[in-house]
């Protein structure tokens, strides 16, 4: 039977047997390289490379002070700045992506204009700021120390203004013991406010104390440029001493208040956030040891300081208060 | 797929690639701000694709009846535990820099670490006896028991990373539902007669 069949077949027809390795050796190559390309892109997709630097307006005039100055009241910490890449490609911001790399991305086009803030609550001039408005009050260059509650920090040169100034405006009434702040809601701008990672919109909150203290700004932008949109453009609080996600961003409205305001995170996980959430080397994040943090760019870790190393110009904010239970 | 050889080839290239990206990304410096985040993360997250993976294969082997897929199983588990290492090395060489006197603080301190070096070491065993001599030495039996320590590594991998997110459990809840899957998977096959007589609904009178 197969002598039958082997006859059938002239031996021209049959494939040389180098032709047949060949041919199986490039089918081989051939699959290995494709399947190579498919995993490949299978993992580009899933981890995009950093987005490209913002090329943001610079913004015209900028104060800057003389450095003794600048030294003891804090405004310019003399260490070594986070690069613009890494402060724009390393962001919390949930309303855009819970990923801290795909921020960026996400937040391209964010339109920041027309743009308000409204101040309202206890106070005798209740007012709406246009960002043109808020762009007119003195700004300056503040270079802070930026400690993020997961245990990662930045040096960031911010622009702003105190928030003291924008206070004096509309003039708080007696009654007004803390400030509420809120992020703009609106899911066709901020996509993930689709989703229900964190109860929306983001709300922040400050005693009216800590409110004036001339480290506390808004920041309207950081390396002499407008906010990124990544970074909370086109306004955001930035207040040093406390853990960054305090800082909040986009910033719509602001209330004065007589009680102490919800704030986010603390309504996410009482346990874990409160509402102060000082920085603080002694008091640990249930979860994780908040003693030491990880400075962006180095590659050791570094003690984290008291009040994120501003504690000569707030400790006293906080004189005879547990700050065990008032974390 | 008679070309076993060749397919095993191709895993085995395949599961190398995510290594050398990660290589040659650090390299060039394109890992982001925070390098150190991001190879402890990816690493961390190979380990539980692979080993999900090397779960998958019993179900789809009794499903499609695709026998020769347990011919890949042994080299997605190992790729598992060589990824759960690399992870593992990641947080003593870098994270601790060797200060291994630190790492008994810093794990009673962050209980998802405690969590996860336990799937790790749940992972040598299975690693060790998975040559075909070990399997002999042990028997089948007793070898397929030990393995079943496989599960118990999956839930401990997937436990370790919902643990440790902050608020968006997305990524950690997918994965532990691919996990529920395959483990009610065997649950049924196992435990749940096959052509049990469908109980009647009404009383015999």
């Amino acid at each position: 039977m197969s002598r039958k069949v082997e006859d059938k077949i002239r031996s021209s027809e049959i494939t040389d047997y180098k032709v047949y390795l060949n041919r199986r050796n490039f089918m081989r190559g051939a699959a290995l390289a494709a399947s190579a390309a498919a995993t490949t892109f299978l993992y580009r997709q899933l981890n995009p490379p950093p987005a490209e630097l913002p090329q943001g307006q610079q913004i015209e005039t900028v104060t800057t002070r003389p450095d003794d100055d600048l030294a003891k009241s804090g405004f310019k910490v003399n260490e070594k700045l986070t690069p613009l890449e890494d402060v724009t490609n390393y962001n919390n911001f949930y309303e855009f992506s819970t990923d801290k790399r795909e921020v960026a991305a996400a937040a391209k086009g964010f339109v920041t204009r027309p743009w308000s803030v409204e101040v309202g609550g206890l106070v005798n001039k209740p007012r709406v700021f246009d960002l043109d408005e808020l762009m007119k009050f003195e700004q300056e260059e503040r270079v802070y120390r930026f400690r993020c509650v997961e245990g990662w920090s930045m040096v960031i040169p911010w622009v702003g203004f105190p928030l003291a100034k924008l206070l004096e405006k509309v003039e708080p009434t007696s009654p007004a013991r803390y400030l509420s702040f809120q992020t703009l809601h609106d899911p066709r701008r901020l996509p993930n406010q689709r989703t229900t990672v964190l109860g929306w919109p983001y709300v922040e909150g400050l005693r009216l104390d800590e409110a004036l203290h001339p480290l506390a700004i808004l920041a309207t932008g950081l390396y002499g440029q407008v906010l990124p949109p990544q970074d909370g453009a086109p306004i955001r609080l930035v207040v040093p001493w406390k853990y960054g996600f305090k800082s909040i961003k986009s910033i719509v409205k602001i209330n004065l208040v007589a009680a102490q305001p919800p704030t986010t995170w603390s309504r996410e996980g009482p346990a874990e956030y409160g509402f102060y959430s000082n920085v603080n080397p002694h008091v640990d994040h249930p979860r994780w040891s908040q003693a030491t943090e990880h400075r962006i760019g180095e590659f050791l870790g570094r003690p984290t300081l008291m009040f994120n190393g501003y504690a000569e110009q707030v400790a006293h904010l906080y004189e005879g208060m547990d700050l065990r239970v008032n974390f | 797929m008679k070309d076993t050889r060749f397919a095993k080839v191709l895993i085995f290239v395949n599961s190398l690639i995510p290594l050398g990206l990660l290589l040659w990304d650090t390299y060039r410096k394109q890992v982001g701000a925070n390098p150190l985040e991001f190879v402890t993360r990816t690493t961390g997250m190979l380990t539980i694709v692979f080993l999900l993976l090397s779960m998958a294969i019993t179900p789809l082997r009794r499903i499609t009846g695709a026998n020769w897929l347990v011919n890949f199983r042994r080299m997605l588990g190992l790729y598992a535990f060589f990824y759960g290492f690399l992870h593992l090395m990641t947080y003593v060489s870098f994270d601790r820099f060797f200060k291994f006197k630190t790492i008994p603080g810093d794990v009673a301190q962050r209980p998802f670490i405690a969590v996860g070096m336990l799937t790790f070491f749940l992972m040598v065993p299975l690693a060790i006896t998975s040559t075909n001599q070990m399997v002999k030495k042990l028997g089948g039996k007793r070898w397929s028991q030990l393995h079943k320590l496989t599960y118990l590594a999956g839930v401990g991998g997937v436990l370790h990373y919902w643990m440790l997110v902050k608020s968006d459990t997305r990524i950690p809840l997918t994965f532990g539902f691919v996990l529920l899957v395959l483990l009610g998977y065997r649950l049924v096959i196992n435990y749940v007669p096959a052509n049990r007589a469908v109980p009647s609904l009404f009383p015999k009178s």
